[in-house]
């Protein structure tokens, strides 16, 4: 909402700077988001008079004018305007002149003739045909008043007045007016606040001969009053309303428009005018649209309407849509005659939903929807029709029509100021209290306080006080410091996640943040195949784009949109994960969807090969606390490399220790060349995606301190001989199971493949430590355990290298 | 025999200083020391002197002993110590050379902030809790004090997922989900991802954080509000930081408020930073709308309550002076590398 200060002060008397304005007004409630002048773009621009015109001696168009700028000799300076004549008030704009674009003018030269600045048309001072309508659009800009040379044109022009921009939040719908803006203004400044009364004089005819009114749906529409004006004279309307309505922002039309916009800037209720001619029948009928009903609306679009919308109807059809645009043939046109004002109250909730659905806001919608006054409907319109009278705009004809079907009854608070100060923390008495609300138009009856009609969103004692809180000071306030100790810790899930996040830094892992939404098309790149479960996805029903209209089911693509991203960049090596939640739908739509966390991490670069992704799985679960985890080969995928790729997973035993189920923990693997083909990836990227949640769930509990051995330990190195096709994790099994508990430790130190051993066969070399805890181990019980280890391995083709 | 003592003496005297390593000096040891070495070839020739001689001999023999072992001992450690000398001196390396770092990677800027707000925050007693992002209308908005029609959700532009889900435009439904599920005192904050219908740009995008904050005991005061921000923001800013609170509207608190800091860049002389205000807006908060309290079964004549928003954003942006949102969700290395 801007406003015009000037306008302001019609109703209250004060006194200050903009900026201090703009600072007290933020600081009692009603936030000024910026002000301005028009005159802060021009500056050095006078009205001068032209004392004569001659002829350029080296042009045809252009001519030398002496222009008497109120001091001094007169000015010489050279124009290209053919409108001007001896005696003319023109702006001038003198040497070092600022003009609004930041133009700025200087003395010069013109075909050899000097010419000490520039008179200005209206375009060069940012100014329409509309603020100046009997001023030429392609001329200087002559003005039609008497003002002394000299007169700085700003201040002649009426751009001299301050505009506040004030942000308006939406319970305050009685601060969308100049009016309403100048009472919280006399509050915070601790002035009078003088209102104005519309008066309207006696006219001719009666209204109810002319004009019906008939409301179909009270409960769309509270209020409407209608009023007749004949013998309209549909001309400009004066400066002083022009310049008011430019500062407001609000273009300049004729005098009937100019009047039901300066209304509603006044006091914020939207006004509309019809043309009689167009009433069919004289009867206004407020009822729902029937259903495919079409109206073509002002800004010249037809419209289809539908039941649930209120419309102002004649007795033929629609000739507006309630509370947010009239129809095509509803305004005022030159050869207008008879208008009928509306001032109306509908309601909010479905004027926002008639706005929405037509896809039209307008100043009008988006005051009605946020709940107006019907008791101040009937003002508005007097205002109006004093305007007509003030102006001469047409004859009001006497009376109003006025259909109320829902009365603001009068509300009541009881001010509770123990309450009040309980809840501030403050220690007022009541009568400071009742010194704040009174400016506030709150009457008090005993103690309860009277609420007035515009200020419906007072409803109980927080609302109460805020007002006094708003004019106390916010930082006038004590500042306090909570009583009560309280205890605070992190959960253990969150002391787990923290853990998890922080060793994969760590281990040189980048973190990322990024979209949990994204498009269908993510499930191509990642090659999953048509009916695959992941495919099943929240789908946002109005999203910004198909780029992000359906919820994450895996976070894998958005993890390698990022490897992608800073493999463009070039970057020589890539680890890096994110802590996601993925979405998959409910069984029952009704529900929630599941929302899970995984860790998904990805890396490229010399340093990171599979078995350096899988160490650091390894390690997370090892930090995790998880033993007894187990690794199989996964071939399944199209995303993942078929030869390169492992799921890990915890088997689940029942308390019969037989086998029942297993929980799947990690995939890692090598994403599919097809897959880093669509991103774009030439480098082997190797991925692993991590159920944190599994983790968390089957985490281990706290260490236990193990004593240090007292026995030393023995060793001994196997170079083992298998097929290719026998994996690692089963010799490692058939070790651990034949050397028994005397096993410390396992460690693979060589594997080799070559010309040194027979093809399609690999070489292992583990190292065993081997130690008791009660006693030093013999070199006999050693080498049994390894014979036993030996044996097992053979079953499976494995043998010594020779 | 003394001369030929006397003589043993110089030779290995002469010859253990001239020696030039350790392994010579060894060969010397055993050449007069040794079962077969010199000094005991004569002496085992004593057995021929008289018995006024035997003595003096033997004393001398003895010395001369003593006296080659201690100069091959000095000798022995004179030669190590060169050597030792030698070698470091060998080893010498450009101590300047560049280390061998470590691999490190970073927490995302975003975590890195919010986990300095949650040990500010778990300090002053507030657990941190954290809920659905798809949620029910009915706890994002219809719970909060804001119906179906109600014109403040058009400051909030939602996502749909049907028409009474939808991903949560703020994290205050996890407030009601607390206070349905917990009985005051209640102290929470609630960090997480939420959703509005903003087209990606430098300064939005439809993802984005808030950490909200949510107080509810008997004897809560708008004075503890202020209080309790003022201690955060001073913890997070610094001592100095200055904070104002101006008056605002929010549905689901009464008396709302907006809290603003000294512009940290100009000190709130007024700069392009705080658009010449000297202020930045940093925060909404307010009382609980008893009307709140009711919907969850909360007497507000018995308690009440404060909640605070905060966004992540703003907060990183301004930390580490980042200019473009942008950046925190496109993952780039050379920015994330930034943020040690």
């Amino acid at each position: 909402m801007k406003m015009p200060l000037n306008w302001a002060k019609e109703f209250a008397k004060f006194d200050c700077t903009p900026r201090e304005y703009a600072e007290r007004m933020t600081m009692s409630g009603s936030k000024v988001e910026t002000y301005e002048s028009e005159a802060d773009s021009i500056k050095n621009v006078v009205v001068g008079k032209v004392l004569s015109i001659v002829p350029h001696p080296d042009s045809d168009h252009m001519v030398i004018t002496q222009i008497d700028i109120g001091q001094g000799e007169p000015v010489q300076i050279v124009t290209g305007a053919n409108n001007l004549k001896v005696g003319d008030l023109v702006p001038a704009a003198l040497h070092k002149s600022l003009l609004p674009g930041g133009k700025e003018i200087r003395k010069g030269k013109l075909r050899g003739v000097e010419s000490n600045g520039m008179l200005c048309s209206l375009s060069e001072l940012g100014l329409t045909i509309n603020d100046f309508p009997n001023a030429v659009e392609d001329g200087i800009l002559v003005l039609d008043e008497e003002v002394a040379p000299g007169t700085p044109a700003v201040q002649a022009l009426g751009m001299d007045d301050v505009s506040v921009e004030f942000e308006i939040t939406p319970n305050r719908p009685d601060c969308l007016s100049v009016r309403g803006l100048a009472r919280e203004t006399a509050a915070t400044f601790g002035v009078p606040f003088v209102d104005h009364t519309p008066e309207v004089k006696a006219g001719h005819g009666d209204v109810n001969s002319l004009l019906k009114v008939r409301i179909e749906n009270p409960d769309l529409c509270y209020r409407y009053v209608g009023a007749v004006v004949e013998n309209v004279r549909v001309k400009p309307s004066p400066r002083w309303m022009r310049e008011r309505l430019r500062m407001c922002g609000v273009r300049p039309i004729n005098n009937l428009v100019d009047i039901t916009n300066y209304v509603m800037l006044e006091y914020g209720q939207p006004m509309h005018c019809f043309d009689y001619r167009y009433v069919n029948g004289g009867e206004i009928i407020v009822r729902n649209a029937k259903a495919g009903e079409e109206i073509q609306t002002l800004d010249g679009v037809d419209r289809t309407l539908s039941e649930e919308m209120l419309i102002i109807a004649d007795q033929k059809g629609p000739i507006a849509v309630a509370g947010v645009m009239g129809g095509e043939f509803s305004g005022v046109y030159e050869d207008t005659t008879t208008i009928v004002f509306e001032s109306a109250m509908f309601n909010g909730p479905s004027v926002r939903t008639t706005a929405k659905k037509l896809g039209m806001r307008t100043e009008a919608s988006g005051r009605y929807e946020k709940g107006l006054d019907p008791n101040g409907c009937l003002t508005c319109l007097q205002r109006a029709l004093e305007l007509v009278q003030l102006l001469d705009a047409g004859d009001v004809v006497n009376g109003v029509v006025d259909v109320w079907t829902h009365k603001r009854e009068e509300r009541r608070i009881l001010l509770r100021p123990a309450v009040i100060n309980k809840l501030l923390g403050t220690n007022l008495t009541k009568e400071e209290m009742v010194e704040i609300l009174l400016p506030l138009n709150f009457q008090m009856d005993g103690d309860e306080v009277v609420i007035p009609s515009n200020r419906w969103d007072m409803e109980r004692d927080c609302d109460i006080a805020e007002e006094i809180a708003r004019f106390v000071g916010y930082n006038k306030m004590p500042s306090t410091v909570m009583r009560g100790v309280a205890e605070a810790r992190p959960t253990p899930r969150q002391i787990f996640t923290e853990k998890m996040m922080n060793s994969l830094v760590g281990y040189g892992f980048y973190e990322c943040e990024t979209f949990s939404f994204y498009s269908r098309k993510a499930f191509d790149m990642i090659c999953l195949p048509e009916n695959h479960p992941l495919r099943n996805a929240v789908v946002i029903s109005n999203p910004l784009g198909e780029d992000t209209s359906i919820m994450r089911t895996t976070a894998l693509p958005s993890v390698l949109d990022v490897v992608a991203r800073n493999y463009n960049a070039r970057a020589a090596e890539c680890p890096v994960f994110e802590y996601a939640t993925e979405y998959t739908p409910n069984q029952d739509p009704e529900k929630l969807p599941i929302e899970s966390e995984k860790v998904v991490l990805a890396a490229y670069g010399s340093n990171w090969d599979y078995l350096a992704v899988k160490g650091v799985v390894e390690q997370l679960l090892s930090t995790a606390g998880i033993t007894g985890w187990q690794i199989r080969r996964n071939t399944t995928g199209n995303t993942w490399h078929p030869g390169r790729t492992a799921d890990i997973y915890l088997p689940v035993y029942d308390q019969k220790r037989n086998l029942v189920g297993e929980i799947h923990l990690a995939t890692i693997g090598e994403i599919h060349p097809s897959v880093l083909a669509n991103y774009g990836i030439k480098p082997r990227v190797v991925a692993a995606d991590i159920s944190l949640d599994a983790l968390f769930e089957n985490r281990g509990g706290t260490a236990q301190f193990q004593p240090l051995p007292k026995h030393p330990a023995s060793t001994r190195d196997l170079a083992l001989v298998a097929n290719m096709d026998v994996a690692a994790s089963e010799i490692a099994a058939r070790i651990e199971k034949g050397a028994g508990k005397i096993l410390e430790s396992l460690s693979l130190f060589d594997v080799y493949t070559g010309d040194k051993i027979e093809q399609g066969k690999k070489s292992l070399a583990y190292n065993l430590v081997l130690r008791a805890s009660d006693r030093t181990l013999t070199d006999e019980e050693c080498d049994n355990a390894v014979k036993k280890i030996l044996k097992n391995l053979e079953e499976i083709g494995v043998v010594l290298r020779s | 025999m003394k001369q030929a003592l006397e003589t043993i003496r110089r030779t290995a005297d002469e010859l253990i200083a001239a020696a030039a390593d350790e392994r010579v000096v060894d060969e010397l040891r055993v050449r007069f020391l040794g079962k077969k070495g010199e000094l005991t070839a004569i002496l085992k020739q004593m057995g021929k002197l008289s018995a006024e001689e035997r003595p003096v001999v033997g004393a001398l023999a003895n010395e001369i002993r003593e006296q080659i072992t201690e100069h091959i001992a000095q000798r022995t450690k004179q030669l190590a110590n060169a050597a030792l000398e030698k070698r470091l001196e060998a080893e010498t390396i450009d101590v300047t050379l560049p280390g061998n770092r470590p691999a490190q990677g970073m927490r995302h800027p975003f975590e890195q902030v919010l986990g300095e707000l949650k040990q500010i925050f778990l300090g002053m007693g507030f657990d941190v809790v954290s809920g659905p992002e798809i949620e029910y209308d009915h706890y994002n908005f219809e719970m909060l004090n804001m119906p179906k029609s109600h014109p403040a959700r058009d400051t909030q532009d939602t996502f749909y997922i049907t028409e009474n889900m939808l991903l949560r435009t703020q994290t205050s439904p996890m407030q009601i989900r607390t206070m349905e599920a917990q009985k005051p005192p209640i102290r929470i904050i609630c960090p997480g991802r939420v959703y509005r219908s903003d087209a990606v740009d430098a300064t939005h995008s439809p993802i984005f954080h808030q950490i909200e904050g949510l107080v509810v005991d008997k004897d809560i005061t708008f004075s503890d509000l202020k209080g309790t921000l003022e201690v955060f923001i001073k913890k997070l800013y610094g001592e100095d930081t200055k904070v104002r609170f101006r008056p605002h509207h929010f549905p689901y608190t009464e008396p709302s408020a907006e809290m603003d800091m000294s512009c940290f860049k100009c000190g709130g002389k007024g700069c392009s930073m705080c658009k010449g205000e000297g202020w930045i807006e940093i925060l909404g908060c307010g009382m609980v709308h008893p009307k709140v309290l009711e919907n969850c079964g909360i007497d507000p004549e018995v308690y009440s309550g404060y909640a605070f928003g905060i966004g992540l954003e703003r907060i990183t942006m301004m930390r580490y002076g980042i200019d473009d949102m942008r950046l925190l969700y496109e993952n780039d290395l050379r920015f994330l590398r930034q943020f040690k």
